[in-house]
């Protein structure tokens, strides 16, 4: 982040476009907006095709023989099977509802990152080659045929969205920015054109069970880390389960949790919460290795291979025999949880709708999928008091909540997160209602962009949100951005440290895993990072 | 000069040419008066059918709401049934208040860069305004016209026409007595919002780096349509009684051409909405269809409760539990995870 330029100088001088039409403005690919090409072997590993070697930046992307025709045939079978896609490429009217909704077009200033361009990209093809005006007016009709250079401008700017469809939410027809970056990505893949932080977790997570790769014995590993973490914060042993058997419950977070700081705190929160429910209420919940992911990098690849990974989760509760699942806090999970499993690899049968066995309550609105949102699980034990709570050691955090983009926009799960955050931490505070609930604003990061490589990418694309974190930093000294998401926990922190330093990133568990008093705990001297409780800090000393 | 609107307004221009001097020659009112218009019609009406038919045929593999409020879940938490409706009666509420009244266009924002930067969030209701006064001013001159089309002329059509011309511009004294018919507002309010959605193009330049030749042109020809009425109707005092006689001959399909002439603005305004009505299906107008085949908008957001089927569903390679633990057994083993096979029942040959 050192070569970025300093946060006062880093917004656009303007959001004037430039004279020259847009079509004859060719990409510019280049360093800390794209992002590394995907390795052949995690291609290799899972199928996808034109498997070798490349680079965006090099002249020459090695494309089959045929690309044209792989696209345009690919193209017509997509307008076919998606509605949404047909729909999309005929109706919209250029209003420009949409155009300053984006946080990348906020962010760089970029006209093609309007997401109305953005669709345009793609629009302007499909007239060519699928609607007779085109045909006939070419260019005067917003035609144009599918050249390389169009290819590679559809790369940058599709790798240039996180899917986080806040334009949708503006947009007069509904049209929506992720549903044509989805399919703009697939028809990618079929000439293996896809970047590598996407590609390389989809082969892990095919293999290992998540995306980070951790094979089984590892995974066991890092939770027992954090068991002795806990025990040392505690004084408490809890006991996570592994691929049970006839376990009640299947618990499956996004590997993230697992593997690094701040989301290893939430994975805390978790073993303490479902600790705290076996020891009071004899909960029986299993953690598996085989469907080690919430996440769903397929879903930033295709649909199929959004399907080849989401379906471990129904094949693992079936195995295991569970009746219901809880799923963590993650961000594009929700998405694809809510939207495509149960269509996807549906029906489940084989479970029952989810019922809290500890308060009753039935999850009605979860009948189909059997799987509800941690979120939801425990708002509900707090509602009927059975959690026992301690607010008080969150009282050096002053909190808000950022929404993230897929809970908000692609389910709705806007008031869960904020009644279990008002119930373990005393001080919360909102953003403007510009950038919350379903106008919230992506971390950036999203839809496989959290690289290292696309830094100012995403510190362009965060800047909205940065914003009106700064914005409660200021007014309500707010110190603490909490969030259910994987990505945003490790895309946050850098967004933080370049735009809002003072803030840290927590989840909403790890908080609860502050505030949950344990049965026979010890007193507590630290929070789950090491940091001394309030009132705590001279204990410490 | 911009290309994209300069052939937009010259093409226009030469449609009203066309037919303003077009009917000078003999025989051709035939053409402009009775062929036209049918044309126009037929292809309207088999070109919409065909787009939305087109449509229609694909598939809804999934159900891709975009949820703008609460979802439905514990019964404590208050659902926002219009925003995220889990209902088809709750879709149908959404759906009328996005057609009716534009409500995603309703939440507009504008944002401004400060120094700093310090971004902030404005209302920006200029274009829901024009776009509403736009679709409601046309769809009441369309309705208007149906004076044209009927007799008697229905009930309420008339009382329509007497809403819409409540403003009266008269003069009345004894020496001068100047009087317009009852003006009617739609006419007007129409090429004025045509003309403020033609000048936002224009001069937002957002607005007016995405905007193509086909976004030009049917505001052309609208304000061309709205210009042509308005100066019968209030300036040249266009032969009515014959623009009815015409009007009648073809939607009784008894077409013919009246004897009295009708002047060569009529037969301009007559053409633009021809053009207009053939130029519909193949152009984004078709908005006006698409809007209510939205996957995002017109479908529930219960996918959790009721399983959306996917007609096209097929079964996918799945990297199943067995070979996963088949590559990662005697690791599972050894760090103490169940496994469903004993290495030696997989692998004796490994065994010594």
């Amino acid at each position: 982040m050192s070569d970025l330029p300093k946060p006062e100088d880093f917004a656009p001088k303007t959001y004037r476009p430039g004279s020259t039409d847009w079509m004859d403005v060719p990409a510019e690919i280049r360093k800390g907006i794209a992002c590394y090409a995907g390795n052949p072997k995690s291609l290799e590993a899972v199928g996808l095709p034109n498997p070798r070697t490349w680079s965006c930046f090099d002249e020459d992307w090695q494309l089959p023989e045929n690309w044209q025709q792989i696209i345009h045939e690919g193209f017509k079978e997509r307008l076919e099977k998606f509605r949404s896609f047909k729909v999309f490429m005929d109706i919209c009217v250029r209003c420009g509802a949409c155009a300053d909704k984006c946080h990348f077009f906020i962010g760089t200033g970029d006209p093609k990152n309007m997401p109305v361009l953005r669709a345009e990209l793609i629009r302007s093809v499909y007239r060519n080659d699928f609607t007779k005006v085109g045909k006939i007016l070419g260019r005067l009709g917003g035609a144009r045929p599918m050249t390389i250079d169009v290819l590679k401008e559809w790369w940058s700017y599709l790798f240039q969205c996180t899917e986080c469809r806040r334009c949708s939410v503006f947009c007069p027809y509904g049209i929506d920015t992720a549903e044509i970056t989805m399919m703009g990505r697939e028809l990618l893949n079929l000439l293996g054109l896809n970047i590598d932080w996407i590609a390389t977790p989809v082969a892990n997570c095919n293999r290992t069970g998540n995306h980070l790769g951790i094979q089984p014995h590892a995974f066991k590993d890092m939770l027992d880390f954090f068991v002795d973490d806990i025990e040392e914060i505690t004084g408490i042993h809890v006991d996570p389960q592994y691929n049970k058997v006839g376990a009640d419950i299947l618990f499956i977070t996004p590997s993230g949790d697992v593997f690094a700081d701040p989301g290893t705190y939430t994975c805390m929160g978790y073993l303490l919460l479902f600790h705290f429910l076996k020891e009071k209420y004899g909960l029986d919940v299993t953690w598996s290795t085989y469907a080690s992911e919430g996440g769903n990098f397929g879903s930033f690849t295709s649909h199929e291979m959004m399907k080849r990974l989401n379906a471990k989760m129904y094949r693992e509760a079936q195995r295991l025999g569970v009746k219901w699942i809880i799923g963590g806090e993650c961000g594009h999970m929700w998405r694809v949880i809510t939207q495509y499993m149960d269509t996807m690899n549906g029906p489940a049968d084989f479970m029952e709708t989810p019922v809290n066995p500890i308060t009753g309550t039935r999850f009605e609105h979860a009948k189909s999928t059997k799987m509800i949102h941690i979120t939801e699980f425990t708002a509900d034990l707090i509602k009927h008091g059975k959690l026992d709570l301690d607010p008080g050691r969150n009282d050096n955090l002053r909190v808000t909540f950022h929404d993230s983009c897929n809970p908000s926009r692609g389910m709705g799960l806007l008031e869960e997160p904020r009644y279990v955050i008002k119930n373990v931490c005393n001080e919360f505070y909102d953003m403007p209602a510009n950038t919350i609930r379903e106008q919230t604003f992506c971390c950036g990061s999203g839809s496989g962009l959290n690289a290292g490589e696309d830094m100012e990418l995403r510190m362009a694309g965060g800047m909205p949100r940065a914003n009106a974190v700064k914005y409660v930093h200021e007014k309500h000294d707010v110190n603490t951005l909490a969030t259910i998401c994987a990505i945003d926990r490790a895309a946050l922190p850098d967004l933080m440290s370049y735009w809002v330093p003072e803030v840290e990133v927590y989840g909403v568990h790890e908080m609860v895993g502050n505030a949950l008093i344990m049965p026979n705990e010890q007193e507590r001297t630290t929070d789950l990072r090491g940091e001394p409780l309030p009132g705590m800090e001279e204990a410490d000393e | 000069m911009n290309a994209k609107y300069m052939y937009s307004f010259l093409a226009v221009l030469a449609l009203f040419f066309l037919a303003y001097l077009g009917v000078r020659v003999p025989g051709l009112p035939v053409v402009f008066g009775i062929l036209l218009p049918y044309a126009a019609v037929i292809i309207f009406i088999i070109g919409v059918g065909n787009r939305i038919m087109g449509w229609a045929r694909s598939a809804v593999p999934f159900r891709i709401t975009t949820t703008c409020g609460q979802q439905k879940s514990l019964s404590w938490i208050e659902q926002n049934k219009i925003d995220n409706p889990s209902s088809k009666g709750a879709v149908i509420v959404r759906m009328l208040l996005e057609v009716l009244c534009f409500r995603s266009l309703f939440r507009n924002t504008r944002i401004k860069m400060k120094e700093g930067p310090k971004l902030t969030y404005h209302l920006e209701i200029f274009l829901w305004i024009g776009a509403l006064a736009f679709h409601y001013a046309f769809l009441v001159t369309i309705l208007r016209h149906l004076r044209l089309f009927t007799e008697p002329v229905p009930y309420l059509i008339r009382l329509l026409e007497t809403v819409d011309s409540f403003f009266r511009l008269e003069i009345l004294y004894d020496v001068v007595q100047i009087g317009l018919p009852g003006v009617f507002i739609s006419g007007f309010v129409l090429l004025a919002a045509a003309v403020y959605l033609f000048l936002r193009r224009l001069f937002i330049p957002q607005v007016k780096y995405i905007s193509l030749a086909a976004d030009y042109f049917p505001l052309f020809l609208i304000m061309g349509i709205a210009f042509t009425g308005i100066f019968m109707r209030y300036f040249s005092k266009v032969n009515v009684a014959a623009a009815k006689e015409l009007a009648m001959g073809l939607v009784t399909f008894s077409p013919h051409i009246p004897e009295s002439s009708i002047s060569g603005v009529f037969y301009a305004h007559l053409l633009f909405v021809c053009v207009l009505l053939a130029y519909f299906p193949f152009s984004k107008l078709m908005h006006m269809g698409g809007i209510f085949l939205s996957p995002t908008r017109n479908l529930p957001g219960n996918t959790r409760e009721v399983r959306h089927i996917n007609p096209w569903n097929y079964p996918v390679k799945v990297h199943s539990y067995e070979a996963y633990e088949d590559d990662f057994r005697e690791k599972m083993i050894e760090a103490g995870l169940p496994v469903v096979k004993q290495p030696a029942e997989t692998a004796p040959e490994e065994k010594e």
